[in-house]
């Protein structure tokens, strides 16, 4: 049988994306040995600060994994609906898992006005789609822009983006614990200790400022991991559904509809923006500071790499660098 | 997906299998033994155009192809194209009731231009349709990407004759490989040649 493909992966993206999981892992690596360090250097007081730090850190990362569908929809006060209830919603994402030869996720509707889909969970079993009513109802989507949407979100899953994330912030989440101990154990620890223990003086501020350096750096290593991730998910639901120009028009429609929106929904709606399909909230400040910042890659970049794969489609016969 | 795959967002277009459809005709003969069901001669391919003009030239070109052997024996009648509701195209090809083998063969030749085309990924389903004396409807759905039949029996407003379709899948079992995945038994509600 002929297992011939017409596109060839982006290899930029991918470079880029490695590369990031790659200081995001020298981070950590370089973050335990400094910890181990610092341990061996001074005894058991610092000790004790981590290990709580590692098990708070842990065991916040595992609950968001594992309740991550239950967490987000309560969050957004979405409900479930049936294939009754719903059947055109649940029509296009039948379709669309059926031609990616996944497993179709559950479907829920969130009362919200803003025009907005996201998909979690921890796993193609356990997760849930989810849109907003706005973006059902008042964002003015043709059916071609609304599945654009939906094959974005489904390629979430398809990626286990929820699984990537969690592990991925778990270092922010520990080193940011730490910071928080270690100044609390300062604050209130610091006259118990014996003056001729010198070591022990400089290890809770040493942790500490170890810690913000650390949490700082996988800060934004995250939210750069976070936006390669959208625009892998773009270019998987364009490839998906084989048309790339629904989904910029989608893209389009949906940030126009986000600036109308009075702020104060907005706000309400800001935890939930790493698996959100548009960002709810504009940083103010500088474009620059607030493009590294961004969980979201900007509007023109996704439509910028939209408008490559539309070109692909155009171009005749396959290419040959597709074919494995 | 694989762990790098997974690693890296990346997700391969899913290749479609082919070869299975070729069951069909003696599926359909264990059927009608079984059950009365008789194939009204219609099949359909459901495939997703994708934007461009490579894809528009190759389902011209499939076009043609079938259209070649209108009106001779075993030819069957002209191909129709329909878009649905969702977006989805379907080439409809429409033979005697007694000639599975054809339909089987025309339905396999839009598939085989289409992956030849590198458009594989592309397909979605392809339905072929059956009716019995008291006409009920039935057809039997092939899902490319895994390979797998499941039956599909719609009864009036949007509801789905279950036990009809559970019959079949434990009539047809042996014949065809049978989706076991019940989720994945999707409605094809009015799907052109049902």
């Amino acid at each position: 049988m002929a297992t011939q493909t017409r596109y060839a992966p982006d290899r930029g993206l991918t470079v880029r994306m490695t590369a990031t999981m790659f200081l995001l892992g020298l981070v950590f690596v370089a973050f335990v040995a400094l910890i181990i360090g610092i341990m061996t250097a001074a005894h058991a007081s610092g000790a004790s600060i981590i290990l709580v730090a590692l098990i708070f850190g842990g065991g916040s990362a595992f609950v968001s994994l594992f309740f991550s569908d239950k967490i987000a929809l309560a969050a957004a006060g979405a409900r479930e609906v049936s294939p009754k209830e719903a059947p055109e919603l649940h029509g296009i994402v039948d379709r669309l898992c059926a031609l990616a030869d996944m497993d179709k996720p559950r479907v829920a509707i969130a009362p919200a006005m803003m025009p907005n889909a996201f998909a979690t969970g921890r796993n193609s079993k356990n997760s849930v789609l989810c849109v907003t009513d706005g973006l059902l109802y008042h964002s003015g989507l043709t059916q071609e822009e609304l599945e654009g949407v939906l094959a974005h979100e489904l390629s979430h899953v398809a990626h286990k983006d929820v699984q990537v994330m969690t592990i991925a912030s778990l270092l922010a989440i520990v080193a940011g614990l730490l910071v928080r101990f270690a100044f609390y154990s300062e604050l209130f620890g610091g006259g118990r200790r014996g003056g001729n223990d010198g070591n022990a003086a400089l290890l809770i501020p040493l942790i500490m400022l170890a810690s913000a350096v650390v949490y700082a750096i996988s800060f934004l290593l995250i939210r750069l991991l976070s936006r390669y991730r959208e625009l892998a998910a773009d270019r998987s639901g364009a490839m998906l559904t084989q048309n790339p120009s629904a989904l910029i028009s989608a893209l389009t429609k949906v940030s126009q509809g986000m600036n109308r929106i009075p702020t104060q929904d907005l706000r309400a709606a800001e935890p939930l923006n790493a698996f959100y399909f548009a960002p709810a909230m504009k940083l103010s400040g500088g474009a620059s500071l607030s493009a590294v910042f961004s969980t979201h890659p900007s509007l023109e970049k996704r439509i910028a790499q939209l408008s490559k794969i539309q070109r692909e489609l155009g171009q005749p016969g396959a290419d040959p660098r597709g074919i494995r | 997906m694989g762990f790098l795959d997974t690693l890296l967002g990346r997700s391969k277009p899913v290749q479609p299998k082919l070869d299975d459809l070729f069951g069909l005709p003696s599926a359909a003969i264990q059927l009608e033994a079984a059950t009365g069901f008789k194939p009204t001669g219609s099949g359909s391919v459901s495939f997703r155009a994708p934007e461009g003009k490579p894809f528009a030239d190759i389902q011209k070109e499939v076009l043609e192809l079938l259209a070649m052997d209108d009106g001779k024996p075993g030819g069957g009648l002209p191909v129709e194209v329909t878009k649905d509701t969702y977006g989805y195209t379907w080439l409809v090809s429409n033979h005697m009731s007694d000639e599975m083998d054809a339909l089987v063969t025309d339905l396999h030749a839009v598939n085989s231009a289409l992956v030849d085309g590198g458009f594989g990924p592309q397909l979605l389903c392809t339905l072929v349709a059956f009716t019995d004396d008291s006409h009920r409807r039935l057809s039997l759905v092939y899902l490319y990407k895994r390979g797998t039949f499941y039956p599909f029996a719609p009864l009036s407003g949007n509801n789905r004759d279950n036990a009809l379709e559970l019959q079949v899948k434990g009539i047809l079992g042996e014949d065809l490989r049978m989706e076991q995945d019940l989720t994945r038994w999707f409605p094809v509600w009015g799907a052109p040649g049902l």
